[in-house]
């Protein structure tokens, strides 16, 4: 692949998962308004919000690491765009993915959260460091439910570390999802992006009501609209990793129809997430602590032993 | 220019500043954005941190004490920001005028682009004088 190309996969990621990344905050925000007995947001609210912080001023707080404060949220984005141009290559040509891509991929979904915690860290703010160690404590949690969930389709999918070879597997077979481990690693993986995404109840880093926001206390016009995009482009980005690890990606030279079913995924996915925002209230973080490592984990080491046993037994 | 004023227009995050206020106004800002008068159609929400404000509601009689403080926080705020005086205090210091901690109207502390008279005012008054400041903006960006 030349580097034209690549720039180009990077070029199309962007603007597909910063198009589908606002789509998805209004519709959880309209969702929500609706739980709520609301109108809720018009349609272009995420532009409009976005476009606004775009011509607001940039304040470097005094006692600010200044350099570190304003890459921050380049760094995240950065990072989530090289995720979005991963997947969606995987997804047009399965068969043309690189040796580890799944490892690279779950190395870059964490970068966004690190750019948070340095941003956090670099404002000087206490409560942004608050909510700076609250994510990381956060990372701490889920990471290993969900390297545990992503071992599944590995061992399913014949110890392959190539997103291209877990889609192949399930072209030929049949979606991971449609197993029992398979379904048991897919609600830890909902489990696990709620998280990622900091939404309730899993939302204690930046806590509204609690420390002001958190880690984007001290952020203002451009760089909280880079922060803001790259939180809306991971809503687009974590359903898509779990529609190609668990729903067999779009699998689109089978039939047309897979494409239909791809949507129709990524759409219920999101409306569950939103749903469990909207019905549960926020934990504390040694709530969220306990919550992933004494009943996530177990239930991901459950459906790993599973998935190992479904080589010999089908249907595990 | 216009651009930018209007996407602020269309996505007002207030920032709620209580300046020593009877606690009466901020019950009826909560009111004003309960489901029943429902802010987010109009793409207002409240926000936590004063470099996320693009409007600042200011509640209460601004003292010798609070003034200083709030002199500081507003200039702590991101430009292009409105100052909104909200209540009789804020805007007159209503019957707490000839107290000793010498209270004094928010226009004589910082310039405030709206001012929403009543004691409190009601909910439907606050969404009028948003109207009235995004209509006045556009206006002036026109000129």
């Amino acid at each position: 692949m030349s580097i034209l190309q690549a720039m180009g996969f990077l070029v199309v990621g962007f603007v597909i998962a910063a198009v589908v990344g606002m789509f998805a905050h209004w519709f959880d925000r309209k969702i929500t308004a609706r739980v709520q007995w609301r109108v809720g947001p018009p349609f272009f609210q995420p532009v409009y919000d976005f476009v606004k912080l775009l011509g607001k001023e940039v304040i470097v707080p005094e006692g600010a690491s200044r350099f570190l404060f304003l890459s921050a949220p380049l760094l995240g984005l950065a990072a989530v765009t090289v995720v979005a141009a991963i997947l969606i290559r995987t997804i047009i040509f399965p068969t043309q993915t690189f040796v580890g891509d799944l490892i690279v991929v779950v190395y870059l979904l964490t970068v966004p959260s690190q750019a948070l915690i340095l941003g956090a860290f670099a404002s000087g703010n206490p409560l942004a460091s608050l909510g700076g160690s609250r994510e990381m404590k956060m990372i701490l949690s889920y990471e290993l439910p969900l390297i545990l969930a992503i071992l599944v389709p590995v061992i399913k999918a014949g110890e392959t570390i190539r997103l291209g070879g877990i889609i192949e597997y399930q072209a030929v077979s049949r979606p991971i999802i449609a197993s029992v481990s398979g379904a048991i690693a897919f609600l830890i993986m909902i489990l696990v992006t709620q998280a990622k995404l900091t939404k309730v109840p899993f939302d204690a880093p930046e806590a509204e009501t609690e420390i002001m926001g958190g880690a984007y206390i001290e952020y203002s016009g451009v760089t909280l609209g880079l922060f803001k995009l790259t939180q809306w482009m991971m809503a687009f980005v974590m359903p898509l990793f779990l529609i190609v690890l668990f729903l067999g990606g779009l699998n689109w030279r089978a039939s047309w129809l897979n494409v239909v079913y791809g949507v129709v995924g990524y759409l219920v996915i999101l409306l569950l997430m939103v749903l469990i925002r909207n019905t549960n209230p926020r934990l504390r973080i040694d709530q969220i602590i306990k919550f992933f490592w004494a009943i996530v984990t177990p239930f991901g080491v459950v459906a790993v032993i599973l998935a190992f046993l479904g080589l010999r037994f089908r249907g595990l | 220019m216009s651009l930018k004023l209007k996407a602020l227009t269309k996505s007002i995050w207030v920032f709620h500043l209580a300046a020593s206020p009877c606690n009466n106004c901020d019950i009826e800002i909560l009111d004003a954005l309960t489901p029943r008068f429902d802010l987010e159609r109009f793409g207002i929400q409240l926000v936590g941190s004063i470099r996320h404000a693009d409007a600042i509601l200011v509640t209460g009689s601004m003292n010798r004490k609070s003034s200083e403080v709030l002199k500081r926080v507003i200039a702590q705020a991101p430009k292009p920001c409105f100052v909104i005086a909200l209540g009789n205090c804020s805007c007159s210091t209503e019957m707490f005028g000839k107290s000793y901690n010498e209270t004094r109207p928010l226009d004589s502390v910082v310039p405030v682009d709206a001012y929403i008279m009543g004691c409190p005012p009601k909910p439907e008054a606050m969404i009028q004088a948003v109207v009235a400041l995004v209509q006045a903006k556009l206006a002036a960006s026109k000129k």
